[in-house]
């Protein structure tokens, strides 16, 4: 424990990805995750990197794509509103396959809504981030030492995959402090023979672009980049069972969420409720098997969400309609309590039964 | 096996944040598992601060805390405001220069210091927050100088080090208060 | 004995552009002025949304093919990347002058060292011909079937002007290339916005008159003679920021 240090989680995602070689860092400002962007802007100069605060969401996204264009690892990072304007940014980078790292400290919505903890923007996250046929790969840290694992591990499959890795976090996760340990062996980034570095008139130019007009060829860049997330379905899926063992009740919690559930859990087995977590760690890909299990052995699901019941729809899914699912949730920058939690988890057990 | 939660309340400006923050260092100094998470946005200026800490022996879950077994009220609103959510059982410190009433609760151990008379009356304006600290230490048998030097020296940095007699005093007239 | 070639910057594969259009005269001054500084191996170039969307196809050097609207940013991240590359961007003047409005100016305002090529023909190509914000007052559009009504959408924006304000940027000046001279003159222009870049000076960009036969329905002589009766008197061509000439007085 001696090494570590306390650490807030917004920091936590900076320092963590400087240490995975990103020396690019681009953003507009917005609360809860202003911290980011003070810690790179402080840090950034002093290393031989660059902070560059841009005029517009819009902007710092597409200076993203420029930097992921020359190969090099970037970030931004934002909050939901402020997502929303990267939408289209998104698009391109997936378009163009190029890898980057995108954070989104999530807070309530739509509009403008607040500044508190929310989880709302899942269905963005995982399903629709911006226009056409794509994904990211989506990353739910629920501790400050996550927000740091998760940033050096997106950087990896970013570049592994040239796709965006978005860590989806909320206010808590960006503003709470918990010990964190950053020793890390990072590996040298894939060679990108792909990069526009300048052809030194040694090669043909390359070309970054996500315009195909033909549509067979679009088509078919379509057909191999489902193939390349299908072998990351099979591959990259990552997710935690906490006390499933002999669980009869089921809770599916992500980030915040997974943190309540558990204080839930140990209270429910006080009370002989034998009730257990699957917390995804990706949110795309989908933990769809483990929860597929689950559903063969478990009287009920719940899903504990902060917003209005957005993952409950791929937990529905993968559960196959095998046992009920129910949702378990506060909305609009509110958080469940653990009691409602149990409540939840009693009623549950009851078969429903209020 | 124990686990504790603490909140810490107050207006923007005592020092509520920082006062938590050492206290989530000494935890974590002393191999304690800790969680720290403040109230954020437009209530942070001038409104009421606040802050949950949790230090235990087993991994923390979630780190809100709604229902502290320690509170610490630093002015009226805030023991307005938490005095009906600390446990039963458990205890609240209040700065009773500035909250004039006293607790209502009669299920809690509750300790009334003035610190912020204290703080005024040793030139130590700022550190009424950490002579609250330095009771609460005190009372829960926590009041060790390694510990709090340890985490004293990790929530200030090398450049204010002058700061660091001055809070460590303050601790101890709040430990002997 | 070979008295006239292709810029070696310039690709074999044929320009899609309409017969009479003048983004190939100004697509050749670009890859002129990559050969002469000797930069194409270290050039990155950025094509925007518009007619000239395919001039990734069209230069040698590396390209990327950046959102509408958004070259500046992009250039801005590939520059602070490689700040030893020669960063240019190619824009129209929906890309440049309305969609992307804030990247331009906030580009020029940072002095980004980068280059700008600016192509203002006063009318969306690819979409068929739509109101452009360089759209002339009475100009009829697909958009603008009556012609341009000022008191319903407004003035077109003229951009050397409006950047000029601004004490970001190192080069602003306006060309034309709709006769000899002025392509001649462009070309010098061209030439001196990569040259600035070479030599660290900042944010260059040359706005470059140009036809549009096909959407002003019109033959390519007419609209040449067009540019000069109807573009340059609301454009008129000329420097209008030049700090180190300025600062050498």
């Amino acid at each position: 424990m001696a090494d570590k240090v306390l650490m807030k989680g917004n920091e936590a995602i900076a320092e963590a990805a400087i240490i995975a070689g990103c020396r690019h860092y681009f953003g507009y400002p917005i609360t809860p995750q202003t911290e980011v962007a003070a810690y790179m802007a402080k840090r950034m100069p002093k290393i031989g990197g660059c902070f560059l605060q841009a005029e517009s969401e819009i902007a710092a996204i597409n200076m993203v794509y420029g930097v992921a264009s020359t190969g090099h690892r970037v970030m931004t990072s934002s909050s939901s509103p402020g997502i929303s304007l990267k939408g289209e940014g998104l698009s391109y980078l997936a378009g163009a396959d190029l890898p980057a790292l995108v954070v989104n400290v999530q807070r309530g919505g739509p509009g403008l809504g607040g500044i508190q903890p929310s989880q709302s923007d899942y269905f963005q996250a995982t399903k629709g981030a911006a226009h056409g046929d794509f994904h990211m790969l989506v990353l739910a840290p629920s501790s400050v030492q996550e927000m740091a694992d998760l940033t050096v591990k997106g950087f990896e499959l970013a570049d592994k995959y040239r796709m965006t890795s978005m860590i989806l976090a909320d206010g808590t996760m960006g503003q709470m402090m918990e010990p964190v340990s950053l020793d890390y062996k990072i590996a040298p980034p894939p060679e990108k023979p792909w990069a526009t570095t300048g052809t030194k008139l040694e090669r043909e130019h390359n070309i970054v672009n996500s315009l195909f007009l033909v549509p067979e060829k679009l088509e078919e860049e379509n057909f191999k980049r489902y193939e390349k997330y299908k072998y990351i379905e099979d591959n990259e899926t990552m997710y935690e069972e906490y006390m499933m063992d002999d669980a009869e009740i089921c809770l599916v919690a992500f980030g915040i969420a997974a943190r309540v559930a558990k204080n839930a859990i140990s209270e429910a087995r006080k009370a002989g409720i034998k009730a257990g977590l699957i917390r995804p760690i990706t949110l795309w890909p989908f933990p769809k098997a483990v929860i597929k299990a689950a559903s063969q052995k478990v009287k009920a699901i719940i899903s504990v969400e902060l917003s209005m019941g957005q993952m409950i729809e791929d937990v529905c899914l993968a559960s196959e309609g095998r046992v009920p699912v129910t949702l378990c949730n506060r909305a609009g920058g509110m958080i469940p309590s653990p009691k409602q939690v149990l409540q939840a988890i009693i009623d549950a057990n009851n078969g429903g039964v209020k | 096996m124990s686990t504790t939660q603490f909140l810490f309340a107050g207006f923007g400006g005592q020092g509520i944040l920082f006062s938590g923050k050492f206290l989530a260092y000494k935890g974590l100094t002393e191999d304690k598992q800790v969680s720290w998470l403040p109230s954020y946005g437009p209530e942070m200026r001038g409104g009421t601060a606040s802050c949950s800490v949790i230090i235990s022996d087993t991994p923390v879950g979630s780190p809100i805390v709604s229902n502290p077994d320690v509170l610490v009220a630093m002015n009226l609103p805030s023991l307005d405001r938490y005095e009906d959510a600390v446990v039963p059982g458990g205890t609240i410190y209040v700065d009773s220069t500035l909250i004039e009433r006293k607790v209502r609760r009669t299920d809690v151990t509750v300790h009334y210091i003035p610190a912020t008379r204290l703080a005024n009356d040793n030139n130590m304006d700022t550190l009424a927050n950490m002579i609250m600290v330095g009771k609460l230490l005190s009372e829960m048998n926590e009041f060790n100088e390694e510990g709090i030097n340890a985490a004293l020296s990790k929530v200030i940095s090398a450049r204010h080090a002058d700061m660091l007699e001055f809070n460590l005093k303050a601790l101890k007239i709040g430990s002997e208060n | 004995m070979v008295v006239f070639d292709k810029p070696h910057a310039l690709s074999d594969m044929p320009m899609h552009y309409c017969p009479g259009c003048t983004h190939g005269i100004i697509h050749r001054l670009v890859a002129e002025a990559i050969d002469e500084l000797g930069i194409e191996g270290r050039t990155i170039g950025i094509a925007p949304v518009g007619c000239s969307v395919m001039a990734y196809d069209y230069f040698n050097c590396d390209m990327i093919e950046a959102a509408h609207g958004r070259a500046p940013a992009v250039a801005t991240g590939v520059k602070r990347a490689l700040p030893d590359s020669i960063v240019f961007t190619y824009q129209g003047d929906g890309d440049l002058a309305s969609i992307g409005t804030a990247e331009t100016v906030h580009s020029a305002a940072r002095n980004e060292n980068i280059t700008i090529i600016f192509v203002n023909n006063a009318i969306y190509g690819m979409t068929g011909g739509q109101m452009a914000p360089t759209t002339l007052p009475g100009q009829v559009t697909q958009t603008s079937p009556y012609g341009r009504d000022t008191n319903h959408c407004g003035f077109p924006v003229r951009v050397c002007e409006m950047l000029s304000t601004l004490d970001g940027p190192e080069y602003l000046e306006r060309v034309a290339v709709n006769n000899v001279k002025n392509i001649k003159n462009a070309k010098k222009a061209i030439k001196k916005a990569f040259q600035n870049q070479v030599e660290g000076k900042g944010f260059s960009l040359v706005e470059v008159i140009s036809s549009c036969p096909t959407n002003w329905g019109m033959t390519p002589q007419k609209a040449l003679k067009w540019i000069d009766d109807n573009m340059i008197p609301y454009y008129p061509l000329g420097v209008y920021k030049d700090r180190s000439a300025k600062e050498a007085e």
